[in-house]
């Protein structure tokens, strides 16, 4: 209840954020929060830590793109077209992958994406080591149109407010409450009834199509799906994100999206400073914030709370 | 208690085990066990460390499966099925380690039983008033437990013997025909002892229970039927009396440094 206002405050700043800030960084920004939220849903509700979740992100992006080249469809359909190819590929990832948990699982992640990024590099529709590029703004339902970054950026935060509700739904559903025992407890889940690997792979095509309606921002944003998207660092940059914001909150993953995007623009003056300073800000975080940026200020408010009561 | 006046005949058993065998690379842990669980009743596995006792208790609860052997829950063959399959057949475990679910809210962890049987356990895109419904019987269940002040708690905060209790309403939830208990007062303070015997002296009414169990004082009290397991084979089988006198037993216990 007391969050309202803090959320609409924030839906405020995002609304004017284009007047401060360039547009195509705010789509970053805001396509690596739906994106970080994704795997947080996997990591953070459902125990499990996707070690490849660039593939749908970054193979989403290439979808989103090919298909507007190809089709000329309105931008949302566009988006959504990547999303769903991303849960397709999710629900295969998911039917290997989610009987196996913790390193296995994420070992297993790892070499479909890595699989997944040889055949995107070879395949013939997404341009080798150049990319996809010249990926259209096509109108907003085919009507509106969103080919200035200033009027893309709407669309993005629109998509981007719908992934989080959406989010917040999935966690705070009767399968969310499920998921999360799954996370706590598997072997006791099982012995009540409930078949745990179909939750976790529920779980695994959300998580995969969110991920991939993030991708599908970024390609909008961009107009032009790379290969970077869909590499390995991608799929680590998203496992810092998530914990460095806090794990298993709804907000950590956005905060952790801003912090590292911010950081990644700021610092690529220096160069390689970026890659140096994400080592350093994981130290940081490992040693210092184990409950991420959001755990450790829920925990402080927390005790805060408890103290004059004692 | 535990005496029914169940017809006789092959539905006096509510849970049988027959030849009961589990190898764990070329060690039998569990040999050609037979078991017969009487229908009503609080019935015991006992035994030394390393008697195979855990062993036995995870191959009837299908968290094993066995070597060779059969295993009928109320006359039907259950050997190939899983534990998810049992339990919603009305066959329930509980584990040794505190099986709660640390970061949910007390209530929480019964209703996540509670949605076992409620269909709409996979509803992902529908907000928690879908399951609301279920609080009532969950507030129910955790007032036969004494915990129902403590209902909006997180599962963590409660103290050993508290979080027992939920994990028997957690059980109850399901209300299983043959509740399987797993060491339920194992590293327990004397404190809490007597108030979880009494909690499953209660639970136990119109079940059937199986029970592994260290404390001999708590399976004095609470049961009817004890087996005597020694390396992995049945020792003997009796009440308490007949049990606690049998030359075998005594031997077994006092003899027993077991490897553990």
């Amino acid at each position: 209840m007391t969050r309202w206002p803090m959320l609409l405050a924030l839906l405020a700043v995002a609304l004017v954020a284009p007047t401060v800030v360039y547009p195509v960084l705010l789509m970053t920004v805001l396509s690596f929060i739906v994106f970080a939220c994704s795997f947080n849903l996997l990591l953070g509700y459902a125990g499990l830590l996707c070690f490849g979740h660039a593939m749908f992100f970054g193979g989403a992006a290439y979808v989103t793109g090919w298909f507007l080249k190809t089709t000329g469809a309105s931008i949302e359909i566009g988006i959504l077209v990547g999303g769903l190819s991303a849960a397709a590929l999710g629900l295969l990832v998911g039917l290997v992958a989610v009987k196996r948990s913790g390193i296995q699982f994420a070992m297993i992640t790892f070499a479909i994406s890595q699989f997944v990024y040889f055949v995107l590099l070879q395949a013939p529709f997404t341009g080798g080591e150049d990319g996809l590029q010249r990926i259209p703004r096509t109108a907003l339902l085919g009507v509106v149109d969103v080919s200035k970054s200033g009027s893309l950026y709407y669309v993005v935060l629109g998509f981007t407010v719908l992934a989080v509700l959406f989010f917040y739904r999935v966690v705070h559903s009767p399968f969310g409450e499920i998921l999360k025992a799954i996370r706590d407890n598997e072997a006791r889940v099982e012995s009540l009834g409930f078949r745990p690997e179909r939750f976790k792979l529920i779980a695994f095509v959300i998580s995969a199509g969110m991920a991939g309606v993030a991708g599908g921002l970024k390609a909008v944003a961009f107009q032009i799906a790379t290969l970077t998207d869909v590499s390995w660092t991608v799929s680590g940059e998203v496992i810092l994100m998530t914990l460095l914001g806090g794990l298993g909150t709804l907000a950590g993953p956005m905060v952790g999206a801003v912090i590292i995007i911010g950081l990644n623009d700021f610092l690529s003056q220096f160069g390689e400073w970026s890659l140096i300073s994400q080592g350093v800000i994981m130290l940081v975080v490992i040693i210092f914030l184990r409950r991420g940026v959001v755990g450790e200020i829920d925990a402080f408010l927390r005790r805060k709370k408890v103290a004059p009561a004692r | 208690m535990g005496t029914t006046n169940a017809p006789a005949g092959a539905g006096d058993f509510a849970l049988e085990a027959r030849g009961l065998t589990k190898v764990f690379g070329g060690f039998a842990a569990v040999k050609d066990v037979n078991l017969a669980v009487r229908r009503g009743a609080i019935h015991a596995l006992i035994g030394p460390n390393g008697a195979g006792k855990t062993t036995c208790f995870n191959l009837l609860t299908k968290t094993l499966q066995p070597t060779a052997g059969t295993i009928l829950f109320e006359g039907e063959d259950i050997s190939a099925l899983r534990t998810a399959d049992v339990a919603r057949r009305g066959l329930v475990r509980s584990f040794q380690i505190s099986a709660t679910f640390p970061h949910l809210t007390v209530l929480e962890n019964v209703r996540v039983a509670l949605q076992s049987d409620y269909g709409r356990a996979y509803q992902f895109w529908r907000s928690l008033k879908a399951v609301e419904p279920l609080n009532k019987r969950a507030m129910q269940l955790l007032e036969e437990v004494g915990l129902a002040g403590s209902a909006h708690l997180t599962a963590t905060e409660l103290s050993y013997g508290k979080k027992r209790a939920m994990e028997i309403a957690t059980t109850l939830a399901l209300e299983p025909r043959v509740m399987l208990l797993d060491e339920p007062t194992a590293g327990m303070g004397h404190e809490d002892v007597e108030p979880i015997t009494d909690l499953i002296r209660r639970a136990a009414q119109g079940r059937t229970v199986v029970i592994v169990e260290h404390n001999l004082s708590v399976v004095s009290s609470l049961c009817d039927r004890i087996t005597v397991l020694q390396h992995g084979e049945v020792l003997t089988e009796g009440t308490y009396a007949e049990v606690s006198t049998n030359p075998d037993v005594v031997t077994a216990y006092m003899g027993g440094v077991d490897e553990s």
